[in-house]
């Protein structure tokens, strides 16, 4: 501000700002904060009931629905997880890539949505690599649109499967969250948090059980700003420090694909910021250690740690299809569950 | 020839400082005529207007527009642009060269005022500074402005090099031309698609940093006080950011003739406004952080400002409806400049209402150097709206004039209705026609 501006000489009324249309459709799912605490506690319940049901059973659930997937961007678990999950629902699934499709000519995600409309689908799986990808889609073509990654922005079911995750190590047995189910617990998100949607989206939804998020990180790759992205959130750049602190450890991959000319010193960055089986073993020796994937050995972990036993990363994986399964079907059931979760 | 007369209106000429009731008598273009009210009824065949209740005002000029030809006509064209200018009581406006082909050449500047471009109220051209706006090689300012440029720019783009600015700011003084810089050092701008804050980051987009801007003004006062030409005018386009101001301000206090203007979005909006990837929310330079809003305020009632500015940046509907950061940036604002204006800079924030028709009309004529206009006396253009400025209406961007309706104030709330905008003494909107 202009420090010579005469201060606060008038309390002025402006324009306000609308709140937002979204989501449309209440089986969308398009970012963790489009959940509150009983929608992520069912979805939680949901994931566990579907996860032990017999297949059998299961597939009757959305037999024969059509369920799209829209990838823009390439994919292991994300795009593996979501196909299994609504093929154990019993639903029909095509995948839509980039690459091999008509978006190769040209086609805008605004018509390869209401394409895939025109086709059947039901629901739309989308990752992209803009950010608001999934806010355009689901305006555009009004059908439940789960966000499987939408460039840096949010990546919700990631966030869930880490909660589910989390809740398994630290409060087992917990299915029915509340503002204090993760109270006392301090998650630290280490490495690229500007890139990262895995760490939004995991800022949003961690706070609001009660835990404490710490991020860490050099300045290139976690802004100050960071902070001030919602409640619960705190930047400890110090990586020794936030380890000694933590009951949850979140380790990110350099996005070398995001990084825009950002020059990055890769030695200066392992030597402050890898997580290796010495630190892991004085510094947070009980905490479990997870990585959304893909994960570069010897860059942002050691071998060592990526395979120990306070590894979690395949333990995610494995929740990665419980809890898309029980997205996948609140997207198409969401109306006969009472609407909005 | 033709005459008018619009009768038992209130004139309000904040320029030559009238504000009562008056006829008035527009002959061959001109007016030629101000009468007490009930004198100039019985003109020997003049059409009369009657504008009992209503205000008269000098016709609104927008110093910054852009009207897409030539080149990309599916947005707007010429024709379509000032049609929406007088829907919005504007009777002049001055059209950016950032065509295709940029305007960088006395052609394209007469072309932009043929009458082949069916035009209903007056185009002022601005040309290129530099040669294809590229920022590196000055045009021909005396034959630019022979041609009908009223100022230089290569808005959508800054003068990036100091050498080049210096240069510009130089030539086109000695031919009496102002420079209007697009502030954004686009070193720091990169792949930013809104303002850089929290919520940029929030919403995982690319950000502009404020100091993109406040440092390119600051380049340009240094380079206009370096210069020590008192006929040098650096005039700041769509100032958006505090520390921009600030550094006007502070120019101004040092003499400089260093000017501003602020688009109604940037005194209205925040980068808040973006919400979830409302891609008419973008545009550049982006909506700001409400500090810098207030500043926007503060200075307009300061008298800091010496203009509001639309930024007219018609784009076509399947151009915004795409992922956030592949939108092109820009919306429109000649139909909601005046509504929005009256209803929150003189209604709820208490401008006088002539000195905010001012900042819409003699202040940016007296910028330009448009003779004639901005004021209603005996021998100025017959540019003038007639219009209600207490009557409340609520804008549809469907019915809009302009070809492209990629604005943020659809369904807004618009204070002063407009019943006549008259360019040269012709009718160029008629709300009941």
């Amino acid at each position: 501000m202009n420090p010579t501006a005469t201060p606060a000489r008038r309390q002025l009324l402006h324009p306000p700002v609308e709140a937002s249309p979204f989501p449309y459709n209440p089986g969308s799912l398009l970012t963790a904060g489009d959940l509150s605490l009983d929608g992520i506690s069912q979805i939680l319940a949901r994931a566990t009931a579907l996860e032990n049901q017999d297949p059998l059973v299961r597939d009757r659930i959305l037999a024969k629905r059509r369920v799209a997937l829209l990838f823009y961007e390439s994919s292991t678990r994300t795009r593996t997880s979501f196909e299994l999950a609504a093929k154990s629902l019993g639903a029909d699934t095509t995948l839509v890539s980039s690459l091999s499709s008509s978006i190769e000519k040209g086609e805008s995600l605004k018509d390869t949505g209401l394409t895939l409309r025109a086709l059947g689908a039901e629901a739309i799986i989308l990752r992209h690599s803009s950010s608001g990808a999934a806010w355009l889609l689901e305006s555009e073509t009004r059908l439940p649109v789960l966000n499987a990654g939408d460039g840096m922005h949010e990546h919700p079911t990631q966030a869930l499967l880490d909660l589910r995750t989390i809740l398994a190590h630290l409060r087992p047995g917990t299915e029915t969250v509340s503002a204090e189910t993760l109270a006392g617990v301090t998650v630290s998100i280490v490495g690229d948090i500007l890139h990262s949607r895995v760490a939004r989206s995991n800022m949003l939804l961690l706070p609001r059980l009660g835990a404490r998020v710490l991020l860490c990180g050099p300045k290139e790759l976690l802004p100050e700003l960071a902070a001030q992205a919602g409640p619960g959130i705190t930047i400890e750049r110090d990586f020794e420090a936030a380890l000694r602190q933590s009951q949850a450890i979140m380790m990110l991959r350099i996005q070398a694909e995001r990084l825009a000319g950002l020059q990055l010193d890769l030695e200066e960055y392992k030597a402050a910021y890898q997580l290796t089986g010495q630190r892991l073993a004085t510094l947070a020796p009980e905490a479990v250690v997870l990585h959304p994937g893909p994960i570069i050995r010897g860059l942002e972990l050691t071998a060592g740690v990526a395979d120990g036993p306070q590894s979690a990363i395949l333990e995610q994986v494995r929740n990665g299809v419980a809890i898309r399964m029980a997205v996948v079907e609140r997207a198409l059931l969401a109306d006969k569950q009472g609407g909005r979760a | 020839m033709t005459a008018l007369v619009i009768s038992g209106g209130h004139l309000l000429d904040p320029a030559a400082g009238v504000d009562a009731l008056k006829d008035v008598l527009l002959k061959d273009g001109h007016v030629a005529e101000i009468a007490a009210p009930g004198k100039l009824k019985s003109a020997n065949g003049a059409e009369v207007l009657d504008a009992t209740g209503l205000y008269l005002t000098p016709g609104l000029i927008d110093m910054h527009v852009h009207l897409r030809e030539p080149g990309q006509g599916y947005k707007e064209t010429i024709a379509t642009g000032t049609a929406a200018a007088a829907a919005g009581g504007f009777t002049a406006v001055a059209a950016m060269p950032n065509t295709s082909p940029v305007n960088d050449s006395p052609e394209i500047t007469r072309w932009t005022q043929a009458p082949e471009r069916g035009a209903v109220v007056r185009v002022f051209p601005i040309a290129a500074a530099t040669r294809g706006s590229k920022g590196e090689a000055l045009n021909d300012y005396a034959a630019l402005k022979s041609a009908g440029a009223v100022a230089v720019s290569d808005d959508g783009r800054p003068i990036l090099k100091d050498n080049i600015m210096r240069e510009t700011l130089a030539a086109a003084a000695r031919v009496g031309l102002s420079v209007i810089q697009h502030a954004e050092d686009t070193r720091l701008t990169q792949g930013g698609s809104m303002n850089l804050g929290p919520m940029s980051f929030k919403l995982g987009l690319r950000g502009m940093p404020a100091e993109a801007e406040s440092s390119i003004v600051e380049r340009d006062i240094r380079l206009v006080t370096e210069l020590r030409d008192t006929r040098v005018h650096l005039h700041v386009a769509h100032t958006s950011t505090a520390a921009a101001l600030a550094a006007v301000r502070q120019a101004r206090r040092n003499g400089l003739r260093v000017t501003c203007e602020v688009a109604p979005h940037h005194f209205l909006l925040t980068e808040e406004h973006v919400g979830m990837y409302n891609t008419n929310a973008k545009m550049c330079p982006p909506l700001r952080s409400a500090a810098d809003r207030d500043a926007m305020i503060e200075a307009i009632l300061d008298g800091v400002v010496d203009a509001i500015a639309t930024d007219h940046a018609p784009h076509a509907v399947h151009e915004k409806e795409v992922e956030f950061e592949n939108a092109p940036n820009g919306i429109t604002g000649l139909e909601t400049a005046l509504g929005l204006s009256l209803r929150w800079l003189h209604k709820e924030w208490k401008m006088p209402l002539g000195r905010v028709l001012s900042l819409l009309s003699a202040q940016p004529a007296a910028l330009l150097g448009m003779k004639g206009r901005g004021t209603l006396t005996v021998g100025s253009f017959a540019d003038v709206v007639v219009f209600d400025p207490k009557a409340e209406w609520t804008y549809s961007a469907r019915e809009g004039k302009s070809k492209s309706r990629n604005t943020p104030f659809d369904g807004w709330t618009m204070q002063g209705k407009i019943r006549w905008t008259i360019c040269e003494g012709r009718i160029a909107y008629n709300a009941k026609p």
